[in-house]
């Protein structure tokens, strides 16, 4: 499912929004998402699950080019850690047989 | 402060003017319809955010903690997130301005 696959559906399944609004509002709520794990701050779905970041220490790295080694500094990365409802309902995915398929996109 | 459903829709409220009840169930169905992708084994591609990404695991040996017991982890499908480049990047930059 894409982004825009995501839209649609929720246009179709509610009456009050046209597809436009819809197509806002998702948007706005990713950008709501990202900017908040940008400024540092954690993201808590119950029932779906918790965004963090991750602290990388420093670490020489290569440039995969020329084999020269170049300091990298220390980051942080984005960490989904699924929530329970999630989990199970994705296991009991597997357990009914689905098979695992990638978007259209 | 962690980012909540609520806190979502507060800001579909403020910014889109969407009322507080379509705001909420928007935000609602909007983690529900990524469930439900999920369940029916459906990855997730969110561009400019990231990809929800499904692998199946084969059953491991596993071993209680406690009490030392050796029980098998069953076969299990797990979901991983895999963030996009743009928000890679965004995340990124806020390390150069942590105080640590």
């Amino acid at each position: 499912m894409t982004k825009s696959e995501l839209i649609e559906i929720l246009a179709s399944k509610q009456s009050q929004l046209a597809q436009k609004d819809v197509e806002l509002a998702v948007k706005t709520v990713l950008e709501h998402m990202a900017q908040t794990l940008a400024s540092g701050d954690r993201i808590e779905i119950r029932g779906f699950g918790s965004f963090s970041l991750h602290y990388r220490p420093p670490r020489m790295g290569r440039n995969p080019k020329t084999g020269e080694a170049v300091a990298l500094d220390s980051k942080f990365v984005p960490h989904f850690k699924p929530g329970k409802e999630l989990r199970d309902r994705v296991n009991e995915g597997m357990e009914r047989g689905l098979e695992i398929r990638d978007s259209g996109a | 402060m962690a980012l909540t459903k609520a806190a979502i829709a507060e800001q579909l409220f403020e910014e889109l003017g969407l009322n507080k009840r379509e705001a909420k169930e928007l935000v609602e169905m909007f983690f529900e319809e990524i469930r439900r992708a999920l369940e029916e084994g459906q990855q997730v591609k969110l561009s400019g955010f990231g990809n929800f990404d499904l692998r199946d695991k084969k059953q491991r040996p596993g071993r209680n903690p406690k009490t030392g017991e050796e029980i098998p982890i069953t076969a299990r499908r797990v979901v991983t997130f895999r963030p996009g480049q743009k928000l890679k990047q965004r995340v990124e930059a806020y390390a150069g301005t942590q105080q640590q």
